[in-house]
């Protein structure tokens, strides 16, 4: 007997190689698991990075207010590869969120959260919640205005919550203010919280993978019914199962590869997002935005009416919550072919489209105002008269032109009012100024009159 | 066999309340440690701003002052800031706003000239009393308590406000 036999039958009787470990490995899926099915292991893979590049970074970051961001500057600008390993894990996070996230829309629309896989389901809403989690509080460690400002604004979110708002408030805070324990708080709920939970629940998850094994690509007119479906299931396999591995697992290791290298370029290439400016309570010039994966939600915020705010910031993710988690047990029978399931397809299209645009809103956030909106154009005012050049200083200093644009400067809240001298005429000019509406403040009582002159002059020449 | 049986029972039983107690000595601190920032009673203090003869009447202007009770590693959160108008020249006539807008909590900036307040975030646009102007907001910017000690201008800490 060779050595290496010798060593493989030591290592058998010891850890069951043969009879506990390789049956798992090589148990058999059904023989249609196409590369639609490679999103969960792709998830599994975004997480593992995740892990290894979050021990790497945990070596280098000091997670308190004083010293979080100059170790980020650390890490990023001197430590070896350490602008490659926070890019990695930046995208990883990106990747993990849209991995999730489509892994999430398969099961749904292919029905596999029916009888008996409700726990899979189950299991993996809670793991989608959790890496929107991991996503939120890894943007929160970066310590920059952003990450000051979205806690602000978490707190502000949940303080809407009647009776206990406040309390939750300062349970986000963790105490009256952003302070010294809120970082520190965020960190242990980024490193060790929600990963040991993740850990947990990808056990649990990947258990039941194995344990009702992997759920067979659904046909028209196949119906699952628990009366019989454990026996079809079961038929399938033994007619035209395939052994996991290699048959079907070598998909998931191409397409982890290929989002691996992707993950890798990026972080090579683009590299780690750039540090704002350091979180400075008393620096109120600031222009907070959430990571991409939550600009959706901020956009949100600007558009709905604000007469059902309230119940929309603590209504919306409670009713997500609840159908995700609730969903396989009220419906863990009939169709699963999304050919027979319009309204599963059409929820799914309208998200997907709902959260692009919104995400394109998000980015481009026309409602707010442009604090930088650099001069007018002297081409515009070359030619103006003195009143109406000393207009578009009033127009620059009194807030006019952080909303409203004139020659492709200024802010885009308010319309554009490059050509506003062949639209209106003065007195509808002194009115809309003074009187306000439509979201533009009233200016009455603040303009004086010889101001007010200047600046409507000025609007009338801009034909 | 049946005393075999129900001793077993027992047995199980036993494990499985060793367990929880085991689980709720372990447990039950470490949910008060992390209930903690509402244990903690609130802090109020009165913090110097700056003395009255440098805010002029009519004008806003930012003040920074000290959190009531910073950790040592707060770093520049330790600090933060509100905004001070002073309505009138008689002694205490002074509007205090906290920086956060009172939709979802970002700070407004001041514009002088047009006299009214922004909101980066959602747009928010308040008027230099403090009543809403436009955009989300539903409520006037929340306010702090103001006074004057020995000349100089104080105002009364408070918690994150929260609409």
């Amino acid at each position: 007997m060779s050595g290496g036999r010798r060593l493989y039958q030591w290592l058998n009787h010891r850890l069951g190689i043969s009879t506990a470990i390789l049956p798992v490995i090589e148990h058999p899926v059904p023989r249609g698991v196409d590369w639609w099915y490679v999103f969960g292991s792709a998830t599994l893979a975004a997480f593992i990075f995740q892990v290894i590049t979050g021990v790497a970074l945990a070596m280098s970051y000091v997670p308190a207010p004083n010293s979080a961001y100059q170790s980020l500057n650390f890490i990023t600008n001197t430590a070896v590869l350490g602008s490659l390993i926070r890019g990695i894990h930046y995208f990883g996070a990106s990747a993990m969120v849209i991995l999730i996230a489509i892994h999430l829309a398969h099961e749904f629309l292919t029905g596999s959260y029916k009888f008996p896989r409700e726990l899979n389901w189950f299991t993996g809403a809670l793991l989608f919640f959790l890496t929107l989690g991991m996503a939120f509080t890894g943007q929160l460690l970066r310590w920059d205005q952003n990450a000051y400002w979205a806690v602000v604004v978490a707190a502000e979110q949940v303080g809407r919550t009647p009776f206990i708002g406040e309390q939750m408030a300062e349970l986000v805070v963790a105490g009256q203010t952003v302070g010294g324990a809120t970082l520190t708080r965020f960190y242990a709920t980024h490193v060790f919280l929600l990963p040991a939970l993740m850990f947990l629940l990808i056990g649990i998850h990947l258990y039941l993978v194995i344990f009702l094994g992997i759920s067979e690509p659904p046909k028209v007119g196949e119906p699952v019914d628990p009366a019989t479906y454990d026996r079809h299931y079961h038929q399938v396999l033994e007619e035209d199962g395939i052994p996991f591995f290699p048959d079907a697992v070598w998909k998931d290791v191409v397409f982890a590869l290929a989002v691996g290298a992707v993950v890798v370029v990026l972080a090579a290439i683009v590299g780690p997002p750039q540090l704002g400016t350091l979180a400075d309570p008393t620096i109120v010039q600031a222009d907070p935005r959430p990571d991409w994966y939550f600009i959706w939600y901020f956009a949100l915020f600007a558009l709905i009416p604000p007469s059902i705010e309230n119940v929309f910031i603590l209504g919306f993710p409670l009713v997500v919550a609840v159908v995700l988690l609730v969903l396989p047990f009220v419906a863990n029978k009939g169709e699963r072919s999304p050919w027979r399931r319009p309204w599963a397809v059409g929820i799914v299209v309208v998200a997907a489209l709902t959260i692009a645009i919104l995400v394109r809103e998000g980015n481009i956030a026309p409602w707010s105002p442009n604090f930088s909106p650099g001069p007018i154009p002297a081409t515009v005012t070359a030619q103006m008269s003195p009143s109406a050049g000393e207009g578009a200083i009033v127009f620059e200093n009194d807030g006019c032109h952080n909303c409203h644009q004139v020659a492709g400067t200024g802010g885009l809240r308010g319309p554009d009012l490059t050509h506003v001298g062949s639209r209106l005429t003065r007195p509808q000019l002194i009115t809309r100024v003074l009187a306000g509406g439509n979201g533009m403040p009233a200016y009455a009582g603040i303009i004086p009159p010889d101001r007010l002159n200047n600046l409507v002059d000025f609007l009338t020449s801009l034909k | 066999m049946s005393d075999e049986i129900n001793r077993r029972q027992f047995l199980g039983r036993l494990s499985i309340a060793l367990g929880a107690l085991a689980g709720a000595v372990v447990g039950i601190p470490i949910i008060a440690y992390l209930l903690s920032p509402l244990i903690h009673p609130a802090v109020d203090l009165w913090r110097t701003v700056g003395p009255v003869s440098k805010f002029l009447v009519g004008e806003t202007v930012q003040v920074t002052y000290t959190d009531p009770s910073p950790l040592p590693w707060a770093g520049l959160t330790a600090e933060t800031a509100a905004w001070v108008r002073r309505n009138s020249i008689q002694p205490g006539d002074f509007t205090v706003f906290a920086i956060n807008c009172t939709h979802l909590g970002c700070p407004v900036n001041w514009i002088p000239d047009g006299q009214i307040f922004l909101c980066p975030c959602h747009g928010g646009v308040f008027y230099a009393d403090g009543s809403v102007a436009a955009g989300p907001p539903q409520r006037p910017l929340f306010r702090y308590r103001a006074r004057v000690e020995s000349d100089q201008l104080q105002i009364l800490t408070r918690p994150l406000p929260v609409a």
